[in-house]
């Protein structure tokens, strides 16, 4: 019984990895004043590119950084279509959606259903042997500890360090940002392409790991738009966006363990449609003011704490251009 | 714009079409196949006979209702992305009534478009209430209720609404369920065509002559000051996404009534999208609507012949699509900046250190 809580645990951690690395690179997108809509095509192409590159090479590494440079690529047209076309960031990550889901499908069709490369499984020694947290989150693939990293190392940028503080001035006051010397679109540039690489690795991290291979219709289609929600509910902060894709894992999962074991008789499609659910209740808790008067009725410390933690506004410039002339 | 000349004009007209036609043949020869004998293909899937050439009748009737709909949501600066499962909830009610009720035959039909028409409204203006009363951005809404309604297909489909069908469809609906053909050779319906040619004219009507049209456009424009001029933004917007989902609840059900005779799965086969695709070619310019959305339709139509003598994979009619989309959207925005720079050059502005921040349609204004 323990044995197998501890497995459904780590297959949480496991499962949730590819939401946390996506939703890490839109919040970088997003911190900056970008909206790469794009997510759940770029997901998908670069999963199969990721999968057929290191299919054909028969390397994994391979595959991997196909799929970040795909996953960035398509972030830069975004971000280029925006600032130097002035084009509508929404329209054009829509399209791009659905172009890279379609793309993906032509072009994936001889990788469909073939064995290829996966990346194992790498515990830690000394850590994995902790009761309790070495089983859960010291053995799993290399990508889940470089997940953990990408948390804290995120984190540390945007709050402690003067680029981060840049950054987040580019998302919130691009003017002020730039009369203060910054280089407002150049910074969205590196930033969407770092975030658009990440958004290319989670898409690897299904293929090559957690979904592994190639299947039309593709096993990880919508969770691109599960992870630009959970960048939502996490308010645009790392830990948060991270709770969010881990809590979001779980209650899947405990979806799935509950139908399964309790025979209430419920078909199994229905399973299908509870993320969705899941998805419009927690957007409704953050946007509605709901979380805003639950903290109210806690004691004053605690307040405190909790809605620098809890704050949810948009960076403010979000999806906005920005010309200096 | 009007200062460009008709040689510039024309070669922006032409110019992504050549584009995405050449990156489209690129990808043909990628896959090893041939882009002539593809653009062959997809002409004579179109237009071989009048069986291939009614299917694309058949295809321009429900695309072209959906893209007259988000004309409206567009035009309140809504992103409908949510039509998609409008579509198929309009394919639900209608397939409900056909099965269920029992209703004498010169009733039925209307009926169930009628039904159509609520279901389609209905799932719209959930999208509609969960942003105007709790905040929830439309396209969130939108992609989280086109994954239920085909949550709700498929279990009615397995479950209750079982009986004399299989997993790939409910039982074929009575002759009196049906949308007759206009004869065996013409095979598309009358009545849903003359039903499309009505909402495009009340539509674009009342898009530039009323009341309601003004205060649609006013709130796509600018919500904020709409509201401060007395529009009421919460019902211009809610108004917007029910006329949508009536639309679209009819391109529903001219599915199930017609195309298909029951309910499957995937029933919209991505119409919505597709009609999201050519509302934003056409930038709201609904007159271009049943043009846009014929060149779709045969396209869509020819792509059936692709998998089976050609062994592509039908996506390729999808590429394609989105492909023009996306470079018409990058090339309009290529001809404003050049006209932009010719201007700063006929008329040198006073340099300035000043700089300015432009609002586009701000995603992240309804996140509050």
């Amino acid at each position: 019984m323990n044995d197998e809580l501890l497995n459904t645990l780590s297959s949480i951690i496991a499962n949730a990895t590819p939401l946390v690395i996506a939703s890490l690179g839109e919040t970088i997108t997003e911190r900056v004043g970008v909206v790469n809509l794009s997510l759940d095509g770029s997901i998908i192409l670069s999963a199969m590119i990721g999968f057929a590159a290191a299919m054909v090479t028969g390397n994994a590494i391979v595959g991997l950084i196909a799929a970040m440079i795909v996953g960035a690529l398509i972030a830069l047209i975004v971000a280029a279509a925006g600032i130097e076309l002035k084009q509508d960031q929404v329209a054009i990550g829509f399209v791009l959606t659905l172009l890279c889901a379609d793309l993906a499908q032509f072009l994936g069709d001889p990788y469909a259903r073939q064995p290829g490369p996966q990346i194992l499984k790498t515990p830690i020694p000394l850590l994995q042997d902790i009761p309790l947290l070495g089983p859960v989150f010291f053995r799993q693939t290399l990508l889940v500890y470089f997940s953990y990293i990408l948390v804290i190392g995120m984190w540390y940028w945007l709050f402690r360090t003067r680029q981060g503080l840049a950054l987040r001035a580019v998302g919130e006051r691009p003017e002020t940002a730039f009369a203060r010397g910054t280089r407002v679109n150049r910074l969205r540039y590196i930033y969407v392409g770092v975030g658009g690489a990440l958004v290319g690795l989670a898409g690897a991290s299904y293929s090559l790991s957690v979904k592994a291979g190639w299947t039309t219709p593709p096993s990880m289609a919508g969770d691109g738009w599960i992870a630009l929600a959970i960048v939502i509910f996490g308010g645009w902060h790392p830990f948060r966006v991270v709770l969010g894709a881990y809590l979001f894992a779980s209650l899947r999962a405990f979806a799935t363990v509950a139908q399964r074991s309790a025979n209430l008789g419920i078909p199994v499609v229905i399973l299908n449609g509870i993320p969705w659910v899941l998805m419009i209740v927690t957007l409704v808790l953050v946007s509605s003011g709901t979380i805003e008067r639950l903290l109210r009725v806690l004691p004053r410390p605690v307040q405190k704490f909790s809605r620098n933690f809890l704050r949810s506004d948009p960076p403010a410039a979000l999806g906005t251009r920005f010309d200096a002339e | 714009m009007k200062d460009q000349s008709w040689v510039t004009r024309l070669a922006f007209g032409v110019a992504p079409i050549l584009v995405s036609a050449l990156v489209s043949a690129l990808l043909i020869i990628l896959v090893g196949a041939d882009p002539i004998a593809v653009a062959s293909k997809l002409w004579s899937g179109a237009f071989s006979d009048l069986a291939s050439a009614s299917n694309v009748i058949n295809l321009w009737i429900p695309l072209t209702l959906a893209s007259v709909g988000l004309v409206v949501t567009f035009t309140a600066g809504l992103w409908n992305i949510g039509v998609e499962g409008q579509i198929l909830m309009g394919a639900l009610f209608a397939s409900g009534v056909a099965l269920h009720w029992k209703i004498p035959a010169p009733f039925l039909v209307p009926i169930e478009i009628i039904m159509a028409m609520l279901g389609g409204a209905l799932w719209a203006m959930l999208v509609g209430s969960l942003k105007v009363y709790l905040g929830v951005h439309e396209i969130f809404g939108g992609v989280a209720l086109n994954a239920l309604a085909n949550v709700i297909a498929i279990t009615l489909i397995t479950g209750p609404w079982k009986e004399g069908g299989n997993s790939r469809g409910t039982a074929p609906f009575s002759p009196d369920a049906v949308l007759p053909p206009i004869s065996p050779q013409i095979d598309f319906s009358l009545l849903a065509f003359l039903i499309v040619i009505a909402s495009f004219v009340i539509m674009w009507l009342a898009l530039r002559g009323t009341r309601w049209g003004l205060q649609l456009k006013a709130t796509g424009k600018n919500a904020r000051s709409a509201l401060l001029l007395g529009v009421p933004t919460s019902r211009s917007t809610l108004s917007a996404f029910v006329v949508c989902g009536l639309l679209a609840g009819i391109a529903g059900s001219y599915r199930v009534l017609f195309t298909f005779g029951n309910l499957r799965p995937l029933v919209s086969g991505g119409i919505g999208f597709l009609a999201l695709l050519v509302v934003l070619l056409v930038s709201m310019r609904v007159l271009w609507v049943p043009v846009v959305t014929f060149i779709f339709a045969i396209l869509l139509g020819g792509s059936a012949k692709l998998k089976i003598d050609l062994r592509l994979d039908a996506s390729l009619v999808g590429v394609m699509q989105e492909t023009v989309v996306l470079i018409v959207l990058l090339f309009s925005g290529l001809r404003q900046r050049i006209q932009e720079r010719r201007n700063r050059i006929d008329h040198p502005k006073p340099v300035s250190i000043t700089a300015t921040v432009e609002n586009q349609r701000v995603i992240g204004d309804s996140f509050e």
